[in-house]
């Protein structure tokens, strides 16, 4: 017998009565879907909100901010980078993406690898900044589970804020691996 | 008392000789615990999310022959290589045959506390394969040569002096720099290069969605995916428990792990796996290793419902004050001590002993396990299947002859009454383990029973 037939055959002999799903109704409670909370939630993560009225003002905003950017790459552009080796993205000072859904209680953004174009973009990257259109942010994780419905791509994350760890002692640091900041640009 | 070097008494011993640091260790936790309770307390639907999510897990235990076949099916689909593994052995031969058949010589790992149970990185080691931990807190206690003291914060343990020092010696940071921020850039810059260089990435599973055949990964630092999405080939492990029904059930999870783990609303990276990118593989390991005998036990199969939030060891008073070393097992607390005994009976036989019973870790649970009460089972268990100690045998039967005949007890309190009183030397030393760190009380005159009857006749 095979180790997959031998676990499965153990599983069905030793597993509890099947008992039945539970209902997620309820659970979102009254949790607010207002730019106000999801700002507030993702100050509190390290992360900076800038509200735009067009895209366009994205480029003014970040070199106001972050004075000291070299390699900026857009996501949506999809330029020659994009098909290069992921590795030759270590040098990205500023990605910017699109995101899909933002989510207030958390500070957390969806995005597919159809929004980053390379998965390792907005993980490889000094720092991230993020557009999301303000009718976007939901109020919970159940919210934004319904409106991403099924997979449509082979990868998707929620970021909320920067990179860090706290390995040391338990003192939060900004920037342990991924982006060492996140910029969120809240579109209308 | 009879018992091996290694039991949780007496590493817990040796963590208290430093009174400071096991001060520091029970604050910083404790800490921890309390801004769990904030973050729990922001939302009014925590219980109801706390009750859904175990029932949930509950429905994932009884029908988890079709949910793993389900889950392997869309894996397939999507693209996976699936491996099913019955114990560690096999585990840590399926990852060592992917990464030897590649040629993989150095190879990045982002935390699993499943390839800790099956001590992967000494087998690889072996077979001359180098892992680096990528984990901040991993990598530390990796180049210490020791394992991880807790499950989500590996190095809790340790001061920051100590981890100035282990990066001097290992990445040639400055002597005597101390500064988090400072060393933690360091390893950044260090771990980089790791990722950059590294052909093959092994990481964990935080959840396995039986609907879509995608594993969802879970970190703060976003060292799971800078290993995974630049190496060509992803490895990852995980246990036959880490199955949930649909994609929607990631809310309840999502919204329960990161609040129980260290009060974050989330963490900050919360990836979903499911297709290997263009011209890439990816390798997922489903893991057995004594869980599906866990499954059989009635008392004990709750378990396996465990999200690994950590949110049980943060609260425990004998965590906190006896460190994660002491449980001398991968995963360790109160949940470890109810998994532990499923591994092997005689050599954790004393970690559900390492407790109180006050219940404090069953009450934080974000999936609602009775870790007490499992814990109290498993004494049964254990002292039925005799793998207590003599002497704790033979403490038992005086007591039980002392307490269940009213004679005796009476006959016992007048003599121990008298002992403390003519010889207190007798109990006040060193052999007696409960004069440990504490006075033994002064003796009183007389017993209840006795204070009782002489109320009863100065009232007639």
């Amino acid at each position: 017998m095979s180790s997959r037939e031998q676990i499965l055959a153990a599983v069905k002999k030793n597993q509890p009565e099947a008992t039945g799903l539970p209902s997620l109704k309820g659970l979102a409670g009254e949790m607010p879907a207002t730019l106000e909370a999801y700002r507030k939630v993702l100050e509190s993560l390290g992360g900076s909100l800038f509200e735009i009225t067009d895209k366009a003002q994205v480029p003014a905003l970040l070199a106001q901010h972050y004075p000291h950017l070299e390699r900026v790459v857009f996501a949506d552009d999809k330029q020659e980078w994009a098909h290069e080796d992921p590795h030759q993205l270590e040098n990205v000072d500023m990605a910017v993406v699109t995101g899909q859904w933002g989510v207030a209680e958390n500070g957390a953004i969806w995005l597919t690898e159809n929004d980053i174009a390379v998965r390792v973009l907005p993980f490889i990257c000094q720092h991230l900044a993020i557009i999301i259109p303000r009718e976007r942010i939901l109020a919970t994780m159940h919210d934004a589970y319904e409106k991403i419905g099924a997979p449509q791509t082979g990868f998707g994350v929620f970021i909320a804020g920067p990179s860090k760890t706290a390995d040391i002692e338990q003192s939060l640091v900004l920037g342990a691996h991924g982006a060492k900041s996140l910029a969120v640009f809240v579109l209308g | 008392m009879n018992r091996p070097t290694t039991d949780h008494a007496t590493l817990a011993d040796k963590f208290n000789e430093n009174e400071p640091r096991v001060n520091w260790h029970d604050e910083t936790l404790w800490w921890v615990r309390a801004k769990r309770d904030r973050q729990a307390w922001s939302i009014p639907e925590w219980e109801l999310l706390r009750e859904t999510a175990s029932q949930i897990k509950l429905n994932v235990l009884g029908n988890l022959h079709d949910y793993l076949t389900q889950f392997e099916q869309q894996a397939l689909q999507n693209g996976a290589v699936v491996h099913w593994a019955a114990d560690a052995a096999e585990h840590n031969r399926i990852v060592t045959d992917i990464l030897q058949r590649h040629g993989v010589k150095r190879m990045v790992k982002s935390k699993s506390m499943l390839t800790e149970e099956c001590h992967l990185n000494p087998h690889l080691e072996a077979n001359g394969i180098d892992v680096i931990d990528t984990d901040l807190g991993e990598r530390i206690v990796q180049l210490a040569k020791e394992p991880p003291s807790h499950i989500v914060l590996p190095c809790i343990h340790k001061k920051k002096e100590e981890i100035g020092e282990l990066f001097h010696e290992h990445l040639g940071t400055p002597a005597g720099n101390a500064d988090p921020q400072f060393l933690t850039a360091a390893a950044r810059l260090h771990l980089r290069k790791e990722f950059l260089q590294s052909k093959a990435a092994i990481t964990g599973v935080n959840f396995a969605v039986a609907e879509t055949g995608e594993m969802v990964v879970c970190t703060n630092e976003g060292n799971a995916d800078m290993g995974a999405h630049l190496a060509d080939v992803h490895i990852a492990c995980m246990g036959i428990e880490k199955i949930i029904p649909e994609r929607k059930h990631l809310g309840v999870f999502l919204r329960l792990l990161a609040r129980s783990a260290t009060g974050q609303p989330i963490t900050t990276y919360s990836s979903h796996f499911r297709k290997p990118a263009p011209g890439k593989e990816l390798h997922i390991v489903i893991v057995d290793n004594g869980r599906s005998r866990q499954l059989g036990r009635e008392d004990f199969r709750n378990s396996l419902k465990c999200i690994r939030c950590g949110a049980c060891m943060n609260t425990c008073p004998v965590y906190r004050r006896s460190g994660g070393h002491s449980y001398h097992t991968a995963v360790a607390g109160p949940i470890g001590s109810i998994l532990a005994p499923n591994l092997d009976m005689k050599d954790y036989a004393d970690l559900p002993f390492a407790s109180t019973l006050c219940g404090s870790c069953s009450n934080v649970c974000p999936v609602k396990i009775d870790i007490h009460q499992q814990l109290y089972k498993w004494r049964q268990v254990l002292v039925q299947e005799g793998h207590t100690s003599a002497a704790k045998t033979a403490g038992m039967k005086v007591m039980n002859a002392v307490l269940s005949k009213p004679g005796n007890f009476k006959k016992a309190g007048k003599m121990g009454r008298w002992v403390l009183r003519a010889f207190p030397g007798m109990v006040n030393n060193r052999f007696n383990p409960w004069y440990k760190q504490r006075e033994m009380p002064a003796p009183p005159a007389q017993s209840f029973s006795e204070w009782y009857a002489q109320q009863q006749s100065t009232k007639k």
